[in-house]
C-alpha cells in the first residue's frame, strides 16, 4: 500500500528539554544483509552502498544510508523512509548470484531518538554498556539490553543516540524512558 | 540550656525534634538516631531477639548489632540500625522488640538504579580511601569514590586526629573539594557498597532521601581496578554481662564524644587488650567523662597514661545493672569469678578486644584471607580480581601509614588501568608508637550463659560450647548450629570472636579454623531498592501487536502468552467468558471469524541449502515442497521430544518462511543458528527474524472465502485455483499481501500477511466487510482442540513425542536422519504404555474437567499410592459438539478408546469416556468450505 | 561475570545463553549407534570442578555461538575461541 501509514508504533508525546530530547523517528527503511565478508559479493555490495561493509564489530559506516555491524556476517542498512524497494533491489543486484540474504525488515524495529547532554545519564539507568564518549562515541553501535528490551543502540554526533527496538516492545521502552527522564527534565527533583 | 543531658558542653547545632518509643526528644542535625538517643540518656534501645534482654547502643556505625529500630514515618521501615539512621526533624521511631515487621502496604517511594563504569573505584572515604582517590584522580583516570557515610573522612571525625596539620575532618573536606574539581571523578556519599561480584562488578546503595528523585539508588559499578579502603571494626570480648546497655566499643564511645558531641556515660571503665582504647579514654576524659579505671589484659599495661588507675593483667568478670551498667567487677587474670573480684561503680564500660580489618568485600570478591597472629586478625591475602586493599583494611593501625598506603594504592590502581599517576605527595600525620596488643577472646568463668559472642543473635559462649560439645569442628558448622554471624550485621563484631572462642574451646589456633564465607549484602538492603523501577507497569515488558489499540477499544480481555498480550475473547454486553467463547466458536464454524495472529514467530531462510537445513530440523520432508506450497512441521529435540511446531512456506527455490509458536519465536531462531553455527557451518543458509515485520490476520470459517474474495478482487479464491496449503501474493483491501491457505480450526481458512505498518488497515478492512466476528485465543483453543491439534507447551511437556500426539504421519521415514529421529527408535519411545493424546467426554455433558486433573481407572480411589494413568491437558465447552470435552495424555490411550476412566475432582470421581483426539469433522470435510 | 564475546568484546553475562559442554559433536550417523551409545550422546556430560570447555551464545548481541574455557569454581575464563575451533592447551 502506498497510502497513509498508521500512527507510529511507539506513539507518545516527545520530550524536548534543554538537556534531553526523546522522540520517535518512525518508518525508516531497514534492510537486513547477511553474507560472507570475505566473499566476492562483499566488495560489490559495499560499492553499491557507497560505503564498505564495516568489518570492525560495533561500528557503522555512512553514505546516503547507514550500514551497521550486527554480527560478523550480518549488517543492517538503514535509510530514509520509503526506500525499501529501492534498497532491496540495489542490494540484490549487487549480490548477483552470490549467497547473500537480503531481507526487508523496515517494520521489524522502530527508532527512538534520545539526545542531549543528559542522554548518556538517562540510558545508563538501563544499559550495562559503558557509554562514555571515549568508549561509545559517534560511529559506534551495539546490540544490547536497555532495561528489559533488546535494542540496537547507535551513537551519533552531538550526544545523539538512536535506539532501535522491536515495535512490540516500544510501548514498554517508551514508558520506561519517560519514567527515567523525569529527573532530568527541568522542574523535577534531582 | 540544652534539654539533652548527655550532650557535651559547647556542642551546638540545628535542633531537630523526634519521637522515640512514644516520647519526644531533641537532637542536632548531623546526629544519628543513636547519638541523639544517647544525648538524651536513653540507654536501653531495643530488646534482644531470642532472650528478650534490654540492649543499648554498642557501636557507632554499620557494625551495630544491638540498636535495631523501626522507622514509622514517612514510611514504616523495619530493622534499621539506630547508629546509621540520620536524624531528621519529625522522625518517629521505636526500638524493636526482637524482630521487625514489614508494612502491609506498598512503599510509595521511588527507588531506582543506574550503571556506572570507571577505571578506579575506591570504596571508603577514610584517610586511605581519600588518599587513594586523590592520587588516582590526578592521573586523569575515571574515578568513583563511594562512601557510606554522610561526610567524608572515615574515622577522622571520630578520632579528631590531625592530617597535614589540619583537623582530620577539615582535611577530608578539602580533599573532597579537590576531587570534585576533577571532571572524571564521581564522589558518591551515603553510598554503601554491599556486593562485590565477578570481574570487578560491585553493587552499592546510595541513600538519597525523600526529597530526591528516588529515595535510594542502586549503583551497578564495573571498575577496571578497585581499591578497598574499608577500614576496621573494633571487636568485643566474651565476658559475663557484655550485652548490658552501657557496654560499648571503645572506638564507638570515642566517636560519640568527638563526632557527635555526646557523652555515652558519666563514669567509665575501659577494658582493653591494646593501646587504641587509651586514646578513647583520653578523649572521653577530655570531654568530661570520669574514667574510673583502665582494665588492661596485658601484664605490662599499655602506653603511658596519666589518667586514672590502670589495672594491668586484669579482666572484667562481671557487669551489674540489668537495664544499664551500674558497676563493673574486675579480677586479676586468671580470675576466680565475680565473687573474688573488685567492684567499680560505673555507668559505661568501654571494650576493645582488638581490631578486625573490614575484609568482607575482599572475601566476597573471592579473595583468600590469612590469620595474622601478631595482629590477631584476618588479613587479605591472594585474589584473582584487580583489587588493592589499603589502610586499616589490610591491618595498618596508624593514621600516617594509612594515608601513605592509600596514596600508593591509588597510584598503582590508576597505572594498572593505563594512566600515569602524578607525583602528588601523600598527606602526613604523626604516628605514635604503640605497645603490642594481646588477643583475648573470652574471660574464663564457671558459667558461660551470659558471655555473648553475637549480640544480635543472642548467641553465648555456652551455645558455642554446646556446638563444639556436639562434635562440630568447623566454624561454618558452628555458625549454622548457633546462628552466630547470620544477622543483619553479618557478624561484623562477632565473626572473628566466634572463631576465637571456638579455637579456645577446641584448643587449636584461630589460623587453623579458617573463617566463614563472606556473602553479599555487606549491609542490609531493601527489596524495594533491588527492584528499583522494575515494578508495576515496568515490572516486565508488555508486548503488543500493531492491532492492540483496536482490541482494547473493542473491549477485548487479554491473555498473557510470554510477554505478549493477546486478545482472549471479545465479550459483548452482558456476556461472560463461556458465553462469548461459545458465540465466537459458533461464528467461525458457521460463518467467518478473524483473529490477530501477528505474534506467531516468523523466520526468513535464504540460501541454496535452506531446504537441507529444514529437512534436518523438522521431522517431515521439506525439500520436496514445491514453490508456492506450505507444509506443517514439527521440530524435536535430539531426545525426540516435541520442541515446536509451525508451518514452512516455500517462497522460492532457495527461500523459505518458517513460522513458530508465539512463545518459541526467539528460541527457534536461536535453535537454527545453533545448529548452523556449531554443527553444520558448511550449510549455505541465513536465517533472519521477520516476526514483527509482518502483521498476520487469520480469517476462518465457511464464509471466509467470500470475505476474501470481496477484499481481494484480483485473487482467484476458488478451491481449484487456490488449494489448501498453498499461498498467493495478492492485494487485499488494496494492501500488498501474502495470503496463505492454512487452517488451525479445521474450517476453510486463510492467513493474510501484510507489512506490520499496514496491519491495522487490513484488520479494519476485514472487520469492515461486515461478515466477520473477531475471536480470541480462547476460541482458537477450543476450535483447534475439537480437531485434536495440540498446542506445544499446553498439551505437551518435556516428555512428549510427536507419536504420542498422534503426529506419527509427520515423521519422515524416507529421511536418513532428522534431529530426534534416532530417539524415536529407542525402546522407551516404542513402549505401548506411553501417554497418548486422546479425547475425553465426561458422562455429564455439562461437566467441565479441570485442566491438570489426573485420570484413574477405578470408580473408587484405592489406597495410596494411586496409579495415575495421565492428566487432562485441555478442557473446554464446545459449541459444535454441544457439550464439554477435554484432551488428555493417557497411558496407552489410543488402545483405551471407548474405555471408562475417572477424574478425581475433590472427593468426587468424575466418569469420562476415552475417545479419539479428533472430535470434530474427523474426515476433514470442512477445510475446503 | 563478564563474558568476552570474540566479536563484541566483554559483555555482561545476562546477554548470553549457556549451551553446555563444548566439543560434543552430533554423531555423524545416529542410526549406526547402539541405544547405549546414543544415550551417552544425549544424556552424559562432564561436570568438573575447574576448567571446563563450554558453549555460549551472545544471544542479546551478535547471536554468535562460541566456546569458552571457564573455571567452574571461580568463573575465571581461561580461553575464548570460535565454534568449531580446537580447545587451546591449558595454561
Ligand atoms: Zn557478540
Amino acid at each position: 500500500m502506498t497510502g497513509e501509514r498508521p500512527s507510529p508504533p511507539a506513539r507518545f508525546e516527545p520530550v524536548s528539554d534543554g538537556d534531553l530530547r526523546i522522540a520517535e523517528v518512525p518508518f525508516r527503511t531497514q534492510v537486513n544483509l547477511r553474507l560472507d565478508p570475505g566473499g566476492p559479493a562483499a566488495g560489490d555490495i559495499g560499492r553499491a552502498l557507497g560505503v564498505p561493509l564495516p568489518a570492525e564489530p560495533g561500528t557503522y559506516g555512512s553514505a546516503d544510508v547507514d550500514v551497521l555491524w550486527l554480527g560478523p556476517d550480518e549488517w543492517l542498512v538503514v535509510g530514509e523512509p520509503g526506500r525499501e524497494r529501492e534498497l532491496e533491489t540495489r542490494l540484490r543486484d549487487a549480490a548477483g548470484t552470490g549467497h547473500v540474504a537480503v531481507t526487508d525488515v523496515s517494520a521489524q524495529r522502530t527508532t527512538l531518538l534520545v539526545a542531549g547532554p543528559k542522554a548518556r545519564d538517562l540510558l545508563a539507568h538501563g544499559c550495562a554498556l559503558d557509554l562514555h564518549p571515549r568508549v561509545f562515541g559517534p560511529g559506534r553501535c551495539a546490540q544490547t539490553m536497555l532495561a528489559r528490551a533488546q535494542v540496537l543502540l547507535v551513537a551519533r554526533d552531538g550526544d545523539e543516540f538512536m535506539v532501535l527496538v522491536r515495535p512490540s516492545f516500544a510501548g514498554y521502552l517508551v514508558a520506561w524512558l519517560l519514567d527515567a527522564a523525569a529527573e532530568y527534565v527541568s522542574g523535577q527533583p534531582g | 540550656m540544652t534539654r539533652q543531658p548527655f550532650r557535651r558542653d559547647g556542642h551546638r547545632g540545628e535542633t531537630l525534634r523526634f519521637r522515640f518509643d512514644g516520647r519526644d526528644y531533641e537532637g542536632y542535625r548531623g546526629d544519628t538516631l543513636a547519638a541523639a538517643l544517647l544525648a538524651n540518656g536513653v540507654r536501653a534501645v531495643a530488646t534482644s531477639v531470642r532472650l528478650g534482654r534490654p540492649r543499648g547502643v554498642f557501636a557507632a556505625w554499620t557494625e551495630e548489632p544491638n540498636a535495631l529500630v523501626q522507622i514509622e514515618h514517612p514510611f514504616p521501615e523495619p530493622m534499621l540500625q539506630a547508629t546509621t539512621v540520620e536524624l531528621y526533624d519529625g522522625l518517629v521511631a521505636r526500638g524493636l522488640p526482637g524482630k521487625g515487621r514489614l508494612s502491609g502496604e506498598a512503599d510509595p517511594a521511588r527507588h531506582d538504579g543506574v550503571y556506572a563504569h570507571c577505571d578506579v573505584l575506591v570504596v571508603g572515604a577514610g584517610p586511605a580511601g581519600l588518599s587513594a582517590a586523590l592520587s588516582a584522580a590526578g592521573s586523569g583516570a575515571r574515578v568513583v569514590l563511594a562512601d557510606d557515610r554522610p561526610v567524608p573522612g572515615g574515622s577522622l571525625p571520630d578520632t579528631a586526629e590531625t592530617v597535614d596539620g589540619l583537623p582530620g575532618a577539615e582535611w577530608a573536606a578539602a580533599a573532597l573539594a579537590e576531587l570534585d574539581g576533577h571532571p572524571e571523578v564521581r564522589v558518591l556519599a551515603r553510598t554503601g557498597v554491599l556486593g562485590y561480584y565477578d570481574d570487578n562488578y560491585l553493587v552499592a546503595v546510595e541513600r538519597r532521601g525523600e526529597r530526591a528523585s528516588s529515595r535510594e539508588r542502586l549503583w551497578r559499578i564495573r571498575a577496571r581496578r578497585v581499591v578497598l579502603a574499608t577500614g576496621a571494626h573494633e571487636r568485643s570480648v566474651a565476658f559475663a554481662g557484655n550485652d548490658r546497655p552501657g557496654v560499648m566499643l571503645a572506638s564507638a564511645a570515642r566517636a560519640y564524644v568527638n563526632r557527635y558531641g555526646v557523652l555515652p556515660g558519666r563514669r567509665a571503665v575501659v577494658f582493653t587488650a591494646n593501646d587504641s582504647a587509651y586514646a578513647a579514654a583520653r578523649d572521653l576524659a577530655a570531654a568530661g567523662v570520669e574514667v574510673a579505671a583502665v582494665v588492661d589484659v596485658r601484664r605490662g599495661g599499655g602506653r603511658s597514661w596519666d589518667g586514672s588507675e590502670v589495672l594491668a593483667g586484669h579482666l572484667v568478670t562481671g557487669v551489674d545493672g540489668p537495664d544499664g551498667v551500674s558497676s563493673v567487677t574486675v579480677s586479676p587474670d586468671p580470675g576466680g569469678g565475680p565473687a573474688g573480684g573488685r567492684e567499680i561503680e560505673a555507668d559505661l564500660l568501654l571494650v576493645s578486644g582488638g581490631w578486625n580489618p573490614v575484609v568482607h568485600l575482599f572475601g566476597q570478591a573471592g579473595g583468600r584471607l590469612r590469620y595474622d597472629e601478631r595482629l590477631g586478625a584476618l588479613l587479605p591475602a591472594a585474589t584473582r580480581q584487580a583489587v588493592e586493599v589499603a589502610g586499616a583494611a589490610r591491618g595498618l593501625s596508624t593514621l600516617g601509614r594509612c594515608l601513605a598506603d592509600g596514596a600508593a594504592a591509588g597510584a598503582r590502581a590508576a597505572e594498572a588501568a593505563g594512566f600515569r599517576a602524578g607525583r602528588r605527595p601523600a598527606a602526613r600525620a604523626e604516628d605514635v608508637a604503640a605497645a603490642p596488643a594481646e588477643h583475648v577472646w573470652l574471660v574464663p568463668a564457671a558459667d558461660y550463659r551470659g558471655h555473648f559472642v553475637d549480640l544480635q543473635r543472642d548467641v553465648t559462649v555456652a551455645d558455642v560450647m554446646r556446638a563444639t560439645g556436639a562434635g562440630l569442628r568447623s566454624v561454618e558448622h558452628v555458625k549454622r548450629y548457633t546462628t552466630a554471624g547470620t544477622a543483619h550485621d553479618q557478624g561484623k563484631t562477632s565473626g572473628l570472636l566466634t572463631s576465637g572462642v571456638v579455637a579456645h574451646l577446641l584448643g587449636v589456633d584461630v589460623a587453623e579454623l579458617g573463617t566463614t564465607t563472606f556473602r553479599a549484602p555487606y549491609v542490609p538492603v531493601s527489596f524495594a531498592t533491588l527492584a528499583g523501577r522494575d515494578r508495576g507497569a515496568l515490572h516486565d515488558p508488555v508486548r503488543v501487536t500493531p492491532l492492540h489499540g483496536w482490541h482494547v477499544a473493542r473491549g477485548a480481555l487479554f491473555e498473557n502468552i510470554g510477554q505478549w498480550k493477546r486478545p482472549r475473547y471479545y465479550p459483548r454486553a452482558g456476556e461472560d467468558m463461556p458465553t462469548a467463547v461459545l458465540r465466537e466458536c459458533a461464528a467461525v464454524r458457521r460463518g467467518a471469524g478473524a483473529m490477530d495472529v501477528s505474534t506467531l514467530g516468523k523466520i526468513d531462510l535464504q540460501g541454496p541449502d535452506a531446504a537441507e537445513l529444514l529437512d534436518r530440523l523438522y521431522t517431515g520432508m521439506m525439500s520436496t515442497l514445491p514453490v508456492g506450497a506450505i507444509r506443517y512441521g514439527v521440530m524435536c529435540r535430539p531426545d525426540g521430544t516435541v520442541f515446536d511446531d509451525g508451518t514452512v512456506t516455500r517462497l522460492a527455490q532457495d527461500r523459505f518462511l518458517a513460522t513458530t509458536t508465539t512463545g518459541n519465536a526467539a528460541a527457534v531462531l536461536d535453535w537454527m543458528e545453533e545448529w548452523l553455527q556449531t554443527e553444520w557451518p558448511s550449510l549455505r543458509v541465513y536465517c533472519t527474524s521477520v516476526t514483527e515485520q509482518w502483521a498476520t490476520v487469520a480469517l476462518a470459517g465457511p464464509g471466509s472465502r467470500a470475505v476474501l474474495a470481496g477484499l481481494a478482487p484480483g485473487l482467484a479464491v476458488d478451491g481449484a485455483s487456490f488449494p489448501f496449503m498453498t499461498w498467493r501474493d495478492a492485494r487485499v483491501a488494496d494492501i500488498e499481501a501474502r495470503v496463505c491457505r492454512i487452517s488451525f480450526s479445521g474450517e476453510l481458512a486463510y492467513e493474510i500477511n501484510v507489512s506490520a505498518w499496514d496491519g491495522l488497515a487490513l484488520w479494519e478492512a476485514v472487520q469492515g466487510s461486515g461478515a466477520v466476528t473477531p475471536y480470541g485465543t480462547e476460541t482458537m483453543h477450543v476450535l483447534r482442540a475439537e480437531k485434536g491439534y495440540p498446542i506445544v507447551g499446553q498439551d505437551t511437556d518435556g516428555t512428549v513425542t510427536p507419536a504420542d500426539l498422534g503426529l506419527g504421519w509427520a515423521l519422515s521415514g524416507k529421511k536418513a536422519d532428522y534431529v530426534g529421529k534416532r530417539s524415536h527408535a529407542r525402546p522407551g519411545d516404542l513402549r505401548p504404555d506411553r501417554k497418548h493424546l486422546v479425547g475425553l467426554l465426561p458422562d455429564d455433558p455439562d461437566r467441565l474437567l479441570p485442566e491438570g486433573a489426573h485420570l484413574v481407572a477405578t470408580a473408587r480411589l484405592p489406597e495410596p499410592p494411586v496409579p495415575a494413568l495421565g492428566h487432562v491437558t485441555s478442557s473446554y465447552r464446545s459449541a459444535a459438539l454441544g457439550r464439554t470435552f477435554a484432551l488428555a495424555l493417557v497411558s496407552g490411550g489410543r488402545e483405551r478408546v471407548g474405555e471408562r476412566l475417572y477424574v478425581p475432582v475433590g472427593a468426587e470421581q468424575v466418569p469420562v469416556t476415552v475417545t479419539r483426539h479428533v472430535l470434530y469433522d474427523p474426515e476433514g470435510a470442512r477445510r475446503d468450505g | 561475570m563478564l563474558i568476552p564475546c570474540p566479536w563484541c568484546g566483554p559483555r555482561d553475562e545476562a546477554e548470553f545463553h549457556y549451551g553446555g559442554q563444548a566439543h560434543v559433536a552430533y554423531p555423524a550417523d545416529p542410526a549406526a549407534l547402539s541405544d547405549a551409545e546414543w544415550a551417552r550422546y544425549l544424556f552424559f556430560r562432564d561436570n568438573p570442578k575447574g576448567p571446563f570447555a563450554e558453549r555460549w551464545s551472545h544471544a542479546a548481541g551478535c547471536r554468535r555461538w562460541f566456546n569458552v574455557v571457564r573455571d567452574t569454581a571461580t568463573n575465571e575464563i581461561h580461553a575464548v575461541y570460535r565454534a568449531g575451533g580446537q580447545r587451546p592447551v591449558s595454561p
